[in-house]
């Protein structure tokens, strides 16, 4: 990767976590720690890998995205309003009465959202079931799908890890999002997921370890997933839940967080500056 | 509608023309995906579906992935039918469908076979009482509860089309022969059987043929009984219901299924604001299942001719007992 494109990738991400901040500001709480964290993964996905279009968000040939762990929601909301889906001041309706921005993904109401998720695990035999379809149709769409390692606690993920196997799902990439925190503390603590890494692995993925706040590793991990083949791929991201935010990052517990408007604006401003 | 009942039973097994359907529905329509968590072998699809791995999908013992799957396939635009045991398309399922399905508007078709006591010798884990009352929870859904093997023919075509959840339950071995070959039975409208002026009885599945049989009882004792095949759960034929219930003042539902949220608790929610008729039930009473001969289950949970014609008689004559 040239050091523009670098520099555009983690400036997308930069504008992604201003957008998720804006989201959680205008409404005072939000699901702030799992939506920074794969801000990078994101910003790298729709910024050098998905094939999409704005103003068609129903186009058929596009790739698609399952954010299985649902509730990063805002950080997808962000995204999509950067790349020009819905306007950008639609992010201030986050959970607001009669928003088409829910906590967690919903298809039908926000343009460019792939796929409804939020009930943890779901997202993985969803994310299967439209790769079998892409490859069903003969199309050469890929089906990104980042699911939480809190998430993996749910056995419906190993199900579906077991069918994109089987079914030789090379379209489908799962991109794990290991920031080692759950709602009520460390993975390790509440229900320690050992190596995941190792679990999709003996799975039969195509199994990569990045820094998932590295643009830099993330797209080079991402680039060798356009080969497709009989494997589906993952890429086991090693991230800091609250990543970018300080306070956020070293906060003990980070899933949801309620603070004062002026908080979440001191955090906005930090961010902001790093615009340049 | 062509009615040819005369108490004999259908020399074809349920089985056998769910197989037949599905894979005659997947060479008529090119969206049309069957999916199955191993239990092929069961409804006849196993070979089908190693010769055509496109068109038949076996996800192995993981019913809660083979939701998602299919809904993920209905995103793509398939028309997915999901077939697995009723306890494991039901209660096992039962987020999977109302999420990744239901609210999700992911469209498809879940069949659920052996409800009720039909499970007979796979006993009380298999055996779903429960089942439509999860479904009628989940909004919009349409519920179906086949009666013979021409029904299901004619539903299975048509639900593979509609929109939102679809659930099918229905028996593996034969039942009685209702409707004559290549009837067509609308999914919603209830089927009258038989008119009858002092009780109707409304039945669904295997209780359609007892309630037949109880109705000839009851006529021998100078009873007038209606026999009303309420097939669709969900959405009622509410206007039906209503009009034997003014016309008959008294109603007996009869259903393979929990008195809970079944059948009985849909009439009964259908009746409740108008006082149109006093309504009683014969259907299980909210017990767990057994194991046993089909035959056995029906009497040991009351699901027979005979409780049905009990019933109605002390509805119709409470001066009597």
């Amino acid at each position: 990767m040239d050091l523009q494109k670098k520099k555009e990738l983690e400036r997308f991400a930069l504008n992604i976590r201003i957008g998720v901040l804006e989201q959680m500001k205008a409404r005072g709480f939000g699901h702030v720690g799992g939506s920074l964290s794969v801000a990078d993964a994101l910003a790298v996905l729709y910024g050098s890998q998905m094939r999409f279009d704005p103003k068609n968000p129903a186009w058929p040939e596009r790739d698609k995205l399952v954010c299985s762990k649902g509730h990063a929601g805002p950080a997808v909301y962000a995204t999509l309003a950067l790349l020009g889906y819905f306007p950008y001041d639609m992010l201030k309706t986050l959970n607001q009465p009669g928003t088409n921005l829910p906590s967690h993904c919903d298809r039908n109401k926000t343009p460019g959202v792939d796929m409804t998720t939020g009930s943890l695990g779901q997202g993985t035999s969803l994310a299967c079931g439209m790769a079998l379809g892409e490859k069903l149709r003969g199309r050469d769409t890929r089906v990104f799908l980042i699911v939480g390692d809190g998430e993996a606690d749910e056995g419906q993920v190993w199900e579906a890890c077991m069918f994109a196997s089987a079914k030789r799902l090379g379209n489908l990439v799962l991109l794990l999002d290991v920031n080692g925190k759950q709602l009520d503390g460390c993975t390790k603590d509440v229900l320690d997921t050992l190596d995941l890494g190792a679990k999709v692995e003996a799975f039969g993925f195509d199994t990569v370890r990045v820094d998932g706040n590295d643009v830099e590793q993330l797209y080079s991990a991402l680039e060798r997933t356009r080969a497709g083949g009989t494997k589906p791929y993952a890429i086991v991201m090693n991230t800091v839940k609250g990543k970018g935010v300080p306070d956020v990052e070293n906060a003990k517990s980070n899933h949801s967080m309620t603070v004062s408007t002026e908080q979440w604006g001191i955090w906005l401003d930090a961010l902001k500056a790093q615009l340049g | 509608m062509d009615i040819v009942y005369d108490g004999s039973m259908d020399p074809r097994a349920f089985k056998d023309v769910l197989g037949q359907t599905i894979r005659q529905l997947s060479a008529d329509d090119p969206d049309v995906i069957y999916l199955d968590a191993d239990l092929m072998s069961c409804i006849g699809t196993c070979q089908w579906s190693a010769e055509n791995p496109a068109r038949g999908i076996n996800c192995g013992i993981s019913e809660a992935n083979m939701i998602g799957v299919a809904c993920g396939l209905a995103a793509t635009g398939y028309k997915p039918i999901v077939h697995t045991f009723g306890p494991f398309a039901s209660r096992r399922v039962f987020d999977q469908v109302f999420l990744s399905a239901g609210y999700a508007k992911n469209d498809i078709t879940v069949i659920g076979t052996d409800p009720g006591v039909c499970a007979a010798f796979n006993g009380g884990t298999h055996m779903p009482f429960e089942d439509i009352a999860l479904y009628r929870t989940i909004p919009s859904a349409t519920i179906v509860d086949i009666t013979d093997a021409n029904m299901l023919i004619s539903v299975l075509r048509q639900l593979k089309d509609m929109p939102g959840v679809k659930y099918l339950r229905v028996g593996r071995k034969s039942a009685a022969k209702v409707f004559a070959d290549g009837a067509e039975t609308p999914v919603g409208p209830a089927i009258v059987l038989k008119e009858g002026k002092d009780v109707a009885l409304l039945a669904s599945g295997i209780m359609v043929h007892e309630a037949m049989q109880a109705a000839k009882q009851l006529e021998a004792e100078g009873i007038g009984a209606a026999v009303v095949n309420v097939f669709t759960i969900k959405p009622l034929d509410a206007d039906t219901v209503k009009k034997y219930a003014r016309q008959c003042k008294n109603i007996v539902v009869a259903e393979n299924h929990n008195r809970i949220g079944g059948l009985y608790s849909a009439v009964c929610e259908c009746l409740a604001r108008e006082n149109l008729a006093r309504v009683d039930v014969v259907a299980v009473n909210d017990e767990y299942g057994e194991v046993g001969p089909q035959d056995y289950l029906q009497k040991r949970f009351g699901l027979t001719a005979g409780h049905i014609r009990e019933t109605a008689l002390r509805l119709v004559r409470p001066s009597a007992e």
